[in-house]
């Protein structure tokens, strides 16, 4: 097996960088390059080229087989981060033998080959990777952590019993084999089944804390999206003016809101136009407003008709705060009144949302589940049958298992393989 | 010398079915047994087929074998277990006249041309690696290209009752331990495997009037494609129970008993306990039920079916006594467990020959299997290896999508066995698929194509199959409204869609008469056809469902595994893992997947190192 190196922090300029090398002849290489601590103690090393010269003085840190992230020997160098430092440290990498630099994802992928994570830790570890928000990072670990994977080994015992108490009525229905056992296992499917479900349900929102939520200000022209919509981002994103129409096109914001991650829509405002271009924003208010996850309604007065019905997440919120006085929610996008307190009124609606608990938080996850899902939905129904057609159930059950196998990374491995290390970046 | 294509050791339910295909093969073959008397004889439980098995059989005969022939002309009880499940769950049993059934062994087999020869093989003889006959005790040679050891319980076979231990083959018939001794000179090691049988009693004294009877089914069904209708006189079964005296008696003794006095090594199948097992181990269970088999028409000899035991002789007559029915009983010949020689089948090649010598060919108990239809099935699979080898024959496939006889093969070469191997419909993975019903629908044109099937067999195949095609032909014809079929009875939801008869089929409850009634011309159909296309459809939506599944298993799990590939140095195998796939050496993914105790993790190590392998021999 080759060794492998690669750059382990972003590239570009940095205080410090790490360049991984990971493999058999991890050790050997190393201690070319420098006095090579012992595993498990850190030194501050000179850090020579193959002609003595010096390359950078680094801290080098060693891994033992099996206690790494890769699971192989590993050396880390913590060099300084300019680009020609590292750039120096790689090219005397690639001259020593049997060593090569890392191709994307490598370095993960010998950690699933050697056990030392599962494939739905090895997606949550890109998710980790790419977290910009708390939310994001606490769905991730609990993946990472393995949380998924003691899930679905409970569901994976219970299908499996239910199939063994299914298969024991049919093999061995010449013996003393209890008639009833069909109650227990209609019992072990209904439990998997409604926990496969509420976890999907959970996995909508999971999703949303991956890409996430969306909230659109509407309301009618002039009323002060923009404006809003400037106060929420802290900066110009919307060009404002007291021309009624100004907005035509819909503007996005992203925000990190108390550890969410939130798009604000600034959309146009809504009212019959002679414009056409103005009607087409109009008519793209309309739909985004609809899918939206919340909608702020901006009001000049809180009689005003409102051009959406309403849905319980939404916010009715009087504008133009700053000349008025209420005791109704209401917000100045010029001064800023009441932007922080809406903003917390909405983070905590969406913190209602999140699940605090395990959920899948992947495509390729949430589609194993839910076909899982299906297939035992049916195989309740075939066990209510009378008579009960024992073979049926059990081949669903088996379908259903071979669902979940696929979530957990048990078979048809393949093409999964090939999709994951496909997203996956250089020298993670 | 003469010499042989093929000697077949040993004439039980392995070597008998060896012995006959490979005649149907044209096979110069000779058979080596103790006791030309005892050829074909049922050594424990009377009965042939059942749950797994019937499937084993019907498969067996669908390839012209002689088991379901035999069967059904010594038949005394014919019940069609799982009768009120589905037609893929439901197999065929008989309970059989024991001296009938050996009868109509002998007398199949007199119909083919080959030698019997009485007498012990001691050694197996050997050239260059490859096998070139057996020796006898008596120091004759009997040469061969190819050698079939179905050696039984007979290998250091050593019968225990209570402390007694007799060295034996079977009850009053010697052991032959030469040959283990022999074999392991040539590097074979054996391990011990157990089983046992029951007292057998004398009918005559069981008061049959306190017993509940269970009758032969009314409308029997044949182990045979070929037979109509049993041919002998049907008898029912008694049905009694052990109680708390049994057990009391068993509990007091149990010190006594081969098993538990630590007089047996050797291990027993789980699905087969004897009665001390089943009370020591589920002591919360205070009655077991036990079957009361006629042995035969012309026979007192009863087989009590549930209480097999290693107890002193004392002990078993008195908690044989202590059942109901039995209070005066006498029993004829006791229980006895035995311990036999078996080899691990892992490392056979899929005909079954083994790695030991080239054209040796092992079936039956040596292999770690149990039971008469699991022995005759990997006879026949010998038998076609070495006309295969021999005579280059077109090969039978056996894989675990279509056959039984292919799920046990693989599972006995890539998982081995760790108790006796016994069938059931729940090792079968494509089970709805694999149904006793359409076992010559799988294999009969391969096995005729091969040359193990003769043209009788295959033209009244054919005949079946044009029956069923006419059949087919009329349901897909069909176009019956929802209304319609309302009127014939079909609960339907009214969607407006028309269906077809194969889709009517597949409606839960819906039977062939409803269909009758719909459509006139399906009268012309043979009955037998309409029921078999009716069993075809309940399953369709299913089989199709899993087609998809073979595909994507053959997609990754064909992978194969090259012969040298090593699984030192694969990162992510534990030691345990490498010890075992390289004992296994198994052929593919697949079949690395099925070794017990092989983990996801470790097969996706295996797959990706391949893909590396792959990899580097491209470049």
């Amino acid at each position: 097996m080759d060794t492998i190196f690669a750059q382990a922090t972003a590239h570009g300029r940095a205080g410090v960088s790490i360049v991984r090398l990971s493999g058999p002849q991890a050790f050997d290489i190393s201690s070319q390059f420098c006095d090579r601590p012992a595993v498990g103690k850190t030194g501050l090393r000179a850090i020579r080229a193959s002609d003595g010269s010096l390359v950078d003085r680094a801290v080098v840190l060693c891994f033992e087989a099996g206690a790494s992230f890769t699971g192989e020997r590993v050396v880390e160098f913590h060099v300084h981060g300019g680009l020609a430092t590292v750039a120096r440290l790689l090219s005397e990498l690639s001259k020593c033998d049997k060593c090569r630099l890392a191709e994307p994802g490598e370095f993960t992928r010998r950690a699933l080959e050697n056990g030392q994570l599962d494939l739905n830790q090895v997606e949550a570890l890109a998710d980790l990777i790419d977290a910009e928000t708390e939310s994001q990072r606490q769905q991730a670990i609990r993946v990472l952590d393995g949380s998924f994977g003691d899930v679905g080994a409970v569901w994976r015992t219970n299908l499996l019993r239910a199939a063994a108490l299914l298969e024991a009525s049919i093999d061995f229905s010449d013996e003393e084999i209890p008639s009833d056992l069909y109650l227990e296992v209609a019992d072990l499917v209904g439990q998997t089944q409604i926990s496969i479900s509420t976890i999907l349900e959970r996995s909508v929102i999971a999703s949303k804390i991956r890409s996430g939520f969306v909230v659109a200000i509407v309301g009618l022209p002039n009323v002060g999206k923009s404006t809003l919509l400037n106060a929420i981002a802290g900066r110009q994103a919307a060009i404002t003016s007291d021309v009624a129409g100004t907005t035509r096109d819909v503007i996005e914001v992203r925000v990190d809101l108390m550890g969410l991650a939130v798009t604000f829509l600034d959309t146009a405002g809504l009212r019959k136009s002679e414009d056409d271009i103005e009607n087409l924003g109009i008519s793209m208010a309309y739909s985004r407003a609809n899918e939206a996850d919340i909608r702020l309604f901006l009001v000049d007065s809180i009689d005003e008709t409102l051009p959406l019905i309403a849905r319980p997440d939404d916010f009715v919120v009087l504008s133009k705060a700053d000349e008025r006085l209420s005791c109704e929610l209401s917000v100045s996008g010029k001064t800023g009144l009441g932007v922080s307190n809406l903003l917390q009124l909405i983070s905590d609606k969406l913190m209602q949302k999140t699940p605090t608990d395990v959920v899948a938080i992947r495509e390729r996850q949430v589609v194993g589940l839910r076909a899982a899902s299906v297939v035992l939905t049916r195989t309740l129904e075939l066990i209510d049958q009378k008579p009960l057609p024992f073979e049926l159930a059990c081949q669903e059950l088996y379908f259903a298992l071979s669902e979940l196998d696929f979530v957990f990374g048990k078979i048809d491995i393949e093409s999964v393989l090939d999709e994951i290390f496909s997203s996956f970046c250089l020298g993670k | 010398m003469k010499h042989f294509d093929v000697v077949v050791v040993g004439g039980g339910h392995a070597g008998c079915e060896a012995l006959h295909a490979a005649c149907r093969y044209g096979l110069k073959a000779a058979l080596v047994t103790l006791d030309k008397t005892t050829v074909g004889v049922m050594s424990c439980n009377p009965a042939i087929g059942g749950l797994g098995k019937g499937h084993l059989v019907r498969e067996i005969d669908a390839l012209d074998g002689i088991m379901g022939t035999a069967a059904d002309m010594s038949g005394i009880q014919f019940r069609l277990l799982n009768r009120s499940k589905g037609p893929a769950v439901q197999g065929p049993r008989t309970q059989s006249d024991r001296k009938l059934y050996l009868e109509a062994i002998q007398l199949l087999l007199e119909k083919q041309d080959f030698i019997t020869i009485e007498g012990e093989a001691s050694a197996l003889l050997s050239s260059k690696g490859v096998v070139t006959g057996v020796q006898l005790s008596d120091g004759s040679e009997v040469l061969a290209s190819a050698v079939i050891l179905t050696a039984g319980t007979f290998m250091r076979g050593t019968i225990h009752i209570g402390d007694k231990r007799v060295s034996a083959g079977r009850m009053g018939e010697g052991a032959a331990d030469k040959l283990s001794v022999q074999m392991e000179s040539l590097g074979a090691t054996f391990g011990r495997l157990k089983t046992g049988t029951p007292p057998r009693l004398n009918g005559d004294t069981i008061d049959w009037q306190q017993l509940e009877i269970q009758p032969a089914d009314e409308c029997p069904v044949m182990l045979s494609f070929l037979s109509s209708t049993p041919t002998v006189r049907q008898v029912g079964c008694g049905i009694t129970h052990t109680n708390a005296a049994t057990h009391d008696i068993i509990r007091e003794n149990i010190g006594r008993s081969a098993m538990y006095g630590g007089h047996i090594e050797g291990i027993g199948p789980r699905y087969c306990p004897s009665i001390e097992d089943k009370i020591i181990r589920f002591s919360d269970k205070t009655s077991h039920q036990i079957f009361l088999e006629p042995e035969g028409l012309s026979t007192n000899c009863v087989y009590p079916n549930g209480i097999s035991t290693s107890l002193p002789e004392d002990v078993q007559y008195k908690y044989v006594r202590s059942i109901v029915g039995l209070e005066g009983v006498e029993v004829l010949q006791p229980g006895y467990a035995i311990e036999y020689d078996f080899l691990n089948p892992q490392g056979l090649s899929s005909d079954l020959e083994s790695s030991l010598l080239g054209g040796l060919f092992l079936a039956g108990q040596i292999n770690g299997t149990t039971g008469y239809e699991e022995a005759a099935a990997q006879g026949l699979v010998a038998a076609i290896g070495v006309a295969k080898k021999l005579k280059a024959v077109e090969p039978i496939r056996f894989d675990r999508s279509t056959s039984y006889i292919g799920v046990m093969i693989d599972d006995l070469t890539t998982r081995g066995a760790t108790e006796p191997y016994r069938m059931f419909t729940s090792r079968a993975e494509f089970r709805l698929k694999l149904r006793a019903d359409n076992a010559d629908q799988r294999l009969t044109e391969q096995g005729y194509r091969s040359g193990c099937v003769s043209s009788g067999r295959y033209n009244s195949f054919l005949k079946k199959v044009d029956q069923l095609n006419i059949c087919r032909g009329a349901l897909s014809k069909m176009a019956v409204s929802p209304n319609q079929a309302r009127v014939a009875g079909i609960e339907l939801g009214l969607d407006g869609r028309r269906r077809n008869g194969h889709e009517l089929l597949a409606i839960p409850g819906v039977s062939t008469k409803h269909l009758l009634a719909l459509e006139p011309a399906l009268r012309d159909c043979e009955p037998s056809s309409l029921t078999q296309a009716a069993r075809e459809a309940l399953y369709v939506t299913y089989i199709e469902r899993q087609g998809r599944d073979i595909e994507a298993l053959a997609r990754d799990l064909n992978i194969d595994i090259p012969v040298e590939f090593e699984y030192r140095g694969v990162s992510g195998l534990s030691s345990e893992m490498i010890s075992k796939l390289s004992l296994a050496r198994p052929r593919s993914l697949g079949a690395a997947k099925n070794i017990e105790g092989i983990t996801p993790a470790a097969l996706t190590a295996v797959l990706l190192r391949l893909k590396s392998h792959k990899l580097k021999k491209a470049i």
